[in-house]
This record gives C-alpha cells, structure tokens and sequence, in this order.
C-alpha cells in the first residue's frame, strides 16, 4: 500500500499514476455535494446555465457536514453513501467532473463510467469525523444555504486521509 | 403513585443525545480494539486505528463522532405508577431532540415531508419515540441517535414457518454481506424475530441496545447469533469494506411470540459510531 501526497487540481498523469488502495492525503478545495445539491447542478446543467465553480478544477465531495460550534472552523466533516448519487454521475463527468470523495462502493456502471473519464473515485472513512475534521482548513457555506446541511459548502482539505477505490 | 417532574426528563435525555454524540461508548471502543488485534489484514486494521483516534479526537475537540448526528430515537418504558408533571411527556422529548441539535450543535437531518418538498425541520425534531408500559414506579428510557446509512439497509421480510434455523442464518447474511460498505461496517446487528409486520423490526431495534458481548438466554438462539456473526464475517467484505474478517462485531436476537402463519425476521444495521445510552429514573 502506497501513501501519497496530492494536491488538487489534478494533472491527467497524476490521476493515471494512482491504483486501486492507494491511501492518499489530500490537499485543496472541494465543494460538497449530496443528493438535493445534485439535483440542483443537474437542472442547471439541462438549462444550459453556467455552473459556480469549474468541475474540471476540483474535487466532488459527498457530505453534509454538521454545524460548527462557535469559534471553529468547521464541524463534523464525512463521506456519505456515494452510491447515491450513481444516477447523477455521468452528467457530472459529462461537465468536467474528474475526482469525487464519498464513502462505499459505487454501481458496476457508474464505476465504468469513472474508468472511462478518466477519473478518480476516492473512499473516504465514514464514522471518523473528528479524524476528518482536523484536515480542514476552511469551510464556507458557498451554494443553496436554504438546503442546510445539503447545500454546497466549499472545503480547503489539507492531507485528508483518502483510499483510491476506482481509477 | 410516584410523581416525575418532566423537566428532569428533559435534563436527562438533553444530556444523553449531546454525551453520546461526542463520546464513544468505553464497550464499543473496547470491541474496536479488540477487533483490531484479531484484524489480520493491513488496511483494515489502519482503519480501524483511524476509528480507535477518532473517539479519542472527538472527545478532546468536542465535535461529533460521525458528521450524520442521526435521528433521536427512544424507547420509554413507563411504569404505571408513575404521574408525569409538568409539560407532556412526548413534549418534553421533542424539546431535548431540538435544543441539544441547536447548542451542541448536531446537524439538522430531519424532512418533515417525505417525498415532494423534503422540507428540513431545522431542529432535528420530530424523534421517533417508542412507548411501552410496564409495572412498576421506573422510567427507563433508551436513546441512541441513529445515523441514516445504516438504517437505510435494514431489511425485513415475513418468512414461511417451514423455514429452518439455517434458512435464517442465510437471510440474515446474505443480506448484510449485500448491504457491502454502505451501513459503515465493523456493524452491531439487532434481529428480530418472531411478532407481527409491525413487531418484528421494534424487536430488532430494540436488541441494539442489549449487551454487545452478551449472548441469547436460550443455547439455540445464543448458537444463531455466533453463526450469523461467524458466517457474515466469513465472506470478507470487512471493515469499510476494504475487506478482512471484522464485518460485523455482534449479532443480538430478541424473539417474540407469533401468528401460526407467519416467521416475520427483521435486521436492523447500525454502524460501528453505535451512540445509544439507556436512562433509568
């Protein structure tokens, strides 16, 4: 098992570099997404809108975090079930999504999908939140506020311990 | 007749859905240790280092344990010589899921509609509240705060008669070893089996809260609970799903009376965070 030190965005050749149960401490911006988020993204993408931020540049983070006590950073910060989210996924790589962070296994399909693109779907830890949440950086509510815990909050990861699970 | 004032059933279940969520039950990190130096596997057994840290991290930082903070949930046995005082029992619940959502904080993870507007309640409430009634002048009240991941691959299904000691050793695993990473193995398992469609998963929620190293009264259903644990953790889906033999850390049986009819057998997962606390007053 190999440890590796990345930072987003990633280069084509260091998403080909990395192999299946490779453990990676990731380092950048992601936003969160969960179910409502993707509905969302999905219907402006149908629309032809533009889109808040580059899929390209970033990183898919499937998580609603918990609220942070006053005077911290962030609260708890983790992956949620990202099989979820198979049915939106190739709309999100169609746009230039190439790197997603949740937890568990995804459809046999979605993963040839992610195989094709090129891209990278890495497991986090689910349960860890208190591990997870000592790599934040910064975390701000950054999209749809309304949907709490579901709206989109841009993340500054610094060495989040990830394992590859589909490359 | 013994009088309970309400508000010190408030102060209690506000103090149990804040400790539990922050702090590791010392029996479940004692089955995580455990299940680390009996993990053969390297990965494994890193993440179960990571689960082990956690609970240490979550205490010094006071954040909680898993960022899904769950849904309240509780069991009130309440006995009948008991006179409640004060705001209304289910009231006085409902008030504790809210301000203990609101001043820890957890997150807010309840829809008040399920389908069309999914509408957050914001507060975390309404927490599903179970109510028996036994003899007696004792409040006992269990509490957990269930995570959603594990809920959602519960399972139950009304089994023929006919159907062997073996057919529900197979039902039970197969089912969880499909369940894969999704419920957040190492998993507790609470089965029921026996009642009515509605009594069943009750009984299995219910046995997430007996003893994790404790065994059925009766050898037979005692020799079922090792055979599911033994055979689920055979196939290997393992911690998270990165494989190894720690699937699954206990399996407890509550067994009910039922119609000649029927065989009713209901999981319920719940995920290796497993914050449950039980209140006697």
């Amino acid at each position: 098992m190999k440890e590796i030190k990345l930072n987003l965005p990633f280069t084509d050749a260091e998403i080909n570099s990395l192999r299946a149960n490779d453990k990676v401490l990731l380092s950048g911006i992601v936003y969160t997404a969960r179910d409502q988020a993707h509905k969302r993204i999905l219907n402006l993408l149908e629309h032809g809108k533009p889109l808040p931020f580059d899929l390209r540049k970033t990183a898919i983070f499937y998580c609603g975090p918990s609220p942070a006590r006053e005077g911290r950073i962030c609260g708890a910060v983790g992956p949620t079930t990202s099989a979820r989210m198979d049915p939106y996924t190739e709309e999100m790589l169609k746009a230039g999504l190439r790197v997603m962070i949740g937890k568990g296994d995804r459809s046999e399909q979605t993963a040839t999908l992610i195989r094709n693109y090129g891209a990278v779907y890495f497991a986090a830890i689910g349960g860890i939140s208190a591990v997870l949440s000592r790599c934040i950086v910064s975390c701000e509510t950054f999209l749809w506020e309304d949907l709490g815990a579901e709206a989109i909050y841009r993340m500054e990861l610094l060495n989040m311990p990830v394992f590859v699970s589909i490359v | 007749m013994r009088f309970i004032d309400t508000s010190l059933i408030y102060t209690a279940v506000y103090e149990t859905i804040c400790k539990i969520s922050f702090v590791c039950d010392p029996q479940l990190h004692e089955a995580i240790l455990e299940a680390q130096h009996r993990e053969t596997e390297d990965l494994p057994r890193e993440i179960l280092g990571m689960i082990i840290q956690n609970h240490n991290y979550a205490s010094e930082d006071i954040i909680p344990l898993c960022q899904d903070t769950g849904t309240t949930l509780i069991f009130a046995e309440i006995g009948t010589d008991i006179h409640f005082s004060g705001k209304p029992f289910s009231e006085t619940i409902q008030a504790a899921t809210a301000d203990a959502q609101h001043d820890c904080p957890l997150r807010a993870s309840i829809v008040l509609e399920p389908i069309f507007e999914r509408n957050n309640s914001k507060n975390n409430c309404p927490a599903v509240i179970h109510y028996e009634l036994v003899p007696g002048d004792k409040l006992r009240l269990l509490v957990a705060q269930k995570g959603g991941g594990a809920e959602n691959m519960s399972f139950m299904k009304m089994l023929s008669p006919s159907a062997s000691a073996d057919t529900i050793v197979d039902f039970v695993a197969e089912g969880v070893i499909a369940a894969g990473s999704r419920p957040c193995p190492p998993l507790i398992l609470g089965v029921g089996i026996g009642g009515n469609f509605e009594e069943a998963p009750l009984l299995a929620k219910k046995a997430l809260f007996l003893d994790l190293n404790g065994h059925h009264q009766d050898p037979r259903y005692a020799e079922l609970e090792k055979r599911i644990v033994a055979k689920i953790n055979h196939a290997g889906c393992g911690v998270q799903g990165f494989g190894g033999n720690n699937t699954v850390l206990s399996a407890r049986i509550i067994t009910a009376p039922c119609h000649i009819a029927s065989l009713p057998v209901a999981v319920n997962l719940q995920c290796h965070v497993h914050r449950h606390e039980e209140i006697i007053i």
